[in-house]
């Protein structure tokens, strides 16, 4: 999916740039939090600042990964995005670090990925895969009982939804800026068609790691922290709702925000799935898969999906209203969703806590 | 025989009227981690200045944690530690950090710069040396491990061996007041081990090394002291310590095969 | 792109281009391509001439064109997808080999391999004069902010480190017999990569006692820094130039 040069016009790869710039900002702040104290030398902490090293080598480990062929079928193979392992193992916000400075060095030291096209880049492949999949797992490891093959399952999902969602955002930026006209149910069609079926090598294999990693050094895992510091506050007895669980080693005030940060993001990603995915469900039926049977190109075409992240190029200009219709339909659809979702989520909590009470007092 | 010299630790951290001779003094030193697991137990020692002393330990007895402490990478436990007559704590950071040169065990954990002057110059530059001074530190360190023609090399290009001797050099060019080494021979092949130990030898520095390599020990250290469970449990000449084949068996130290330190002539 | 990334694309010289300062060699390149995205894509003579300015840049550079267009291979993926747009393209179509292709199709495709192609060999030029360790003092110097710097050249240090463990481990797997051969085997490979991620972190822990050790509290010591003369820079910068003339004119 690395976007070369061209394909996307200047002024929207110049405002990708400008959100992807805002977006390491935020994300380096983020970071330094992120990576206060997962160790066992807490307290070196105070002495400096960790998060260089520690980004570093796992945009190290990242850039490993991604060589790191799967075998899909015979004769072809997959390899990881990273996105989001990367943010279920040290942390959504290190984890857009992470990805961008290896989309970055791709681009600068082997031409992978357009110059002008790191905005589109980052902002497709870092931030999205990152943001959307640890939104996902957060909130089922919210639902999900506290147990570690949850976060597997947590895990796995995200990993499957930040693919397509990937996809999705670049197509709404093809909208936005590309540069050929194809019409976007055939760009949504394409995208999202051959993104899930990357998506599902990217899930297993980032829920395989994800409970290796679990299995060894469960303290190393990030979005599983909060499983740990739970338990602790049964012990403890104390009656608190415990708060998003990532950040609960954190000082509470800074818990607060980022929970409110988390749950926007989520939102926000809800609203961009869901936009789109009724946009693809309206779009015309005859996509590019059947013009490109008819061709007798599929299976160029599906041979590519598999070797790499594929699908540049369709552009859209016409968006007829009918679809942004759907679209809207669509949006209002999820506002309700997450309504909902979130009085269940709430209600869940609350029993949560009442059950933890009687226990707790009994130790 | 063993001595085991436990020195009356006291909480007293006033500055030592022996600071003109000893580099290093650790007193009463106990440490638990967060997880309440507790390495140290009250360690106490003196190294004066110029000594060569071998710190000998089985696994897990607490030595990490120990060199960990003397540049105040750790700490929040009792007891005191005094480099040169400083006490390591907070107000005292950045100059412990200067005087204590810890050598870590993997040389690529250590060299973490581009290039290999970089390497050599991030200490002092950190201390605020600029320019032609720090040019100057930078080749003097790397002429002491005999490295000077590899300065613009990339780290991972260089042998293990080379790689040690630089991570050495790293820490001479912040002209430390004590050398600590962290295994300082695993993973050498007996030619570039040859070769430290030369290195080691010329240096004027105070060296604390931290070892399971008994011959090695011997051959640099006249003085060792042995660590188990998280206190000294014996302090005395190398040689007469690897005698103590009793001590040894308690304290899991056992020397290599056919290597009889009776047979090794001490040249002090 | 697969396993594509072992290589760098590095090529030792020392040409003029060779020894200009790295960022204003990565001005010029940045500059050159947002130059020629701009451009529109009716302006065909354009392409032609910015195709001439980047050869005359290689040749500058003594850069061998079998060198430059081996690199050029990895844009391959996207030609392939170049060449759907015209069966898959919206609009007025024309026949053509017997084929009904879309003529807005034909020209997103020209636009898209024209554009992309010299992104492309506008890259490989400036990663091959261009010394790993330039590239990062040319970033920092260009006010890449240093923490990003800080992480990519952790990156680059332990890159080696990082895909030699995982080589070796896959020389231990394969050593007792095990082969990836199909989905079955995702699970071996999965926890691999866990053990590398833990290995990774870890050494991520170590590296940073180390800097504590030596006095590091939060900022990097600013220890080498390039710097380019006027002269350098109108150098460097008549590539871009050049390329905007072409484009005005077009």
């Amino acid at each position: 999916m690395h976007v070369p040069d061209g394909f996307i016009d200047a002024p929207t790869s110049a405002v990708t740039g400008v959100v992807a710039a805002g977006a390491l900002a935020v994300s380096l702040r983020g970071a330094r939090r992120e990576q206060g104290g997962t160790s066992r030398a807490d307290e070196a902490d105070r002495a400096g600042e960790r998060t260089a090293p520690l980004a570093g080598l796992v945009a190290a480990f990242i850039f490993a990964v991604q060589m790191l062929n799967f075998p899909v079928a015979a004769g072809t193979s997959g390899h990881l995005l990273g996105g989001a392992l990367a943010a279920i193992l040290v942390g959504p916000f290190t984890g857009v670090l992470c990805v961008s400075v290896v989309l970055l060095m791709q681009g600068v030291l082997f031409a992978d990925g357009g110059l002008t096209a790191l905005g589109v880049n980052v902002t497709d492949m870092a931030i999205t895969t990152t943001v959307v999949s640890y939104a996902v797992f957060r909130a089922l490891l919210a639902v999900l009982p506290r147990k570690r093959r949850s976060v597997t399952v947590a895990s796995f999902v995200a990993a499957l939804v930040s693919v397509p969602a990937a996809a999705i955002v670049f197509t709404l930026l093809y909208a936005i800026g590309g540069t050929t006209d194809v019409s976007i149910g055939k760009v949504a069609t394409a995208m999202i068609g051959v993104h899930v079926l990357i998506g599902i090598g990217e899930a297993v294999i980032t829920a395989l790691t994800v409970s290796a990693v679990i299995a060894v050094r469960p303290d190393l895992v990030y979005g599983a922290r909060g499983l740990r510091q739970r338990l602790k506050l049964r012990v403890d007895g104390a009656l608190v709702d415990a708060p998003a669980p990532a950040l609960a080693r954190t000082a509470p005030g800074t818990a607060r925000t980022s929970r409110r940060t988390l749950w926007v993001t989520g939102l926000v990603a809800s609203l961009v799935l869901a936009g789109f995915v009724s946009f693809y469900a309206s779009a015309n039926p005859d996509g590019l898969e059947k013009v490109a049977h008819d061709k007798g190109i599929d299976k160029k075409e599906e041979k590519h999906a598999a070797a790499d992240s594929p699908l540049a190029d369709y552009g859209v200009k016409n968006v007829s209203n009918a679809r942004v219709s759907g679209g809207l339909a669509g949006v209002i659809g999820v506002g309700v969703t997450v309504v909902a979702g979130s009085a269940v989520f709430w209600a869940l909590r609350r029993r949560r806590a009442e059950d933890v009470s009687p226990a707790s007092t009994g130790l | 025989m063993s001595t085991a010299s436990r020195p009356a630790s006291s909480s007293s951290s006033s500055a030592p009227s022996s600071s003109s001779s000893s580099s290093l003094e650790v007193s009463g030193l106990a440490f638990a981690y967060p997880d309440g697991h507790q390495a140290l137990f009250g360690v106490d020692f003196t190294i004066t200045r110029g000594e060569r002393v071998a710190l000998l330990g089985p696994n897990g007895a607490g030595k990490t944690t120990l060199v960990l402490h003397l540049n105040g990478i750790l700490g929040g436990g009792t007891g005191t530690v005094t480099v040169a007559g400083l006490p390591v704590g907070k107000q005292h950071m950045a100059a412990v950090r200067q005087k204590v040169g810890i050598v870590f065990q993997d040389p690529d954990d250590q060299l973490f710069m581009p290039t290999v002057r970089e390497d050599v110059a991030f200490g002092p530059a950190a201390a605020g040396i600029k320019g032609a001074a720090l040019e100057e530190r930078v080749r003097t360190a790397l002429e002491r491990v005999g490295m000077r023609d590899f300065a613009d090399r990339p780290p991972h290009h260089l042998s293990f061996g080379q790689r040690r001797r630089v991570a050495v050099a790293t820490v001479l060019a912040m002209e430390p007041e004590i050398l600590v080494l962290d295994e300082p021979s695993s993973n050498l092949d007996p030619a570039s081990r040859r070769e430290l130990a030369d290195i080691l030898r010329s240096l004027d520095v105070t060296v604390l090394m931290v070892t399971h390599d008994l011959p090695y020990a011997l051959e640099l250290c006249p003085r060792s002291l042995v660590l188990s469970d998280g206190v000294i449990a014996a302090d005395g000449p190398t040689g007469a310590l690897l005698r103590d084949e009793e001590l040894m068996r308690a304290h899991r130290l056992e020397l290599p095969f056919g290597f009889d330190p009776r047979s090794v002539a001490r040249g002090a | 792109m697969g396993a594509g990334h072992a290589h760098r694309l590095y090529r030792h010289g020392h040409s003029p281009v060779h020894t200009l300062p790295p960022h204003t060699k990565l001005a010029a390149a940045f500059a050159f391509v947002l130059v020629v995205v701009s451009t529109p894509r009716e302006a065909m003579w354009a392409f032609g001439a910015y195709a001439v300015l980047l050869a005359c840049v290689a040749r500058h550079a003594r850069v061998p064109a079998g060198f430059l267009l081996k690199r050029l291979l990895i844009e391959v993926p996207f030609v392939a997808f170049a060449v759907l747009m015209p069966f898959v393209a919206e609009g007025e179509r024309v026949q053509a080999l017997g084929l009904s292709l879309s003529v807005n199709g034909l020209w997103g495709a020209w636009n898209v391999l024209a554009k992309g192609t010299l992104g492309v060999a506008a890259s490989v030029l400036l990663a091959s004069t261009t010394e790993l360790r330039e590239l990062l003092l040319g970033l920092q110097r260009l006010k890449l902010p240093a923490p990003l710097v800080q992480i990519a050249s952790f990156m680059i240090r332990y890159g080696d480190v990082v895909t030699d463990e995982m080589r070796r481990m896959r020389i231990a797997r394969e050593s007792r017999g095990f082969e990836a051969k199909g989905v079955r085997h995702w699970g071996v490979l999965a926890k691999s990569a866990g053990a590398l991620f833990i290995r990774s972190y870890e050494r991520g822990e170590r590296v940073h006692l180390a800097m504590v050790s030596r006095g590091y509290s939060g900022s990097m010591p600013v220890i080498d820094e390039v710097t380019a003369s006027g002269a350098q820079w109108r150098h460097a910068l008549t590539l871009p130039c050049a390329a905007l003339v072409v484009s005005l004119l077009g």
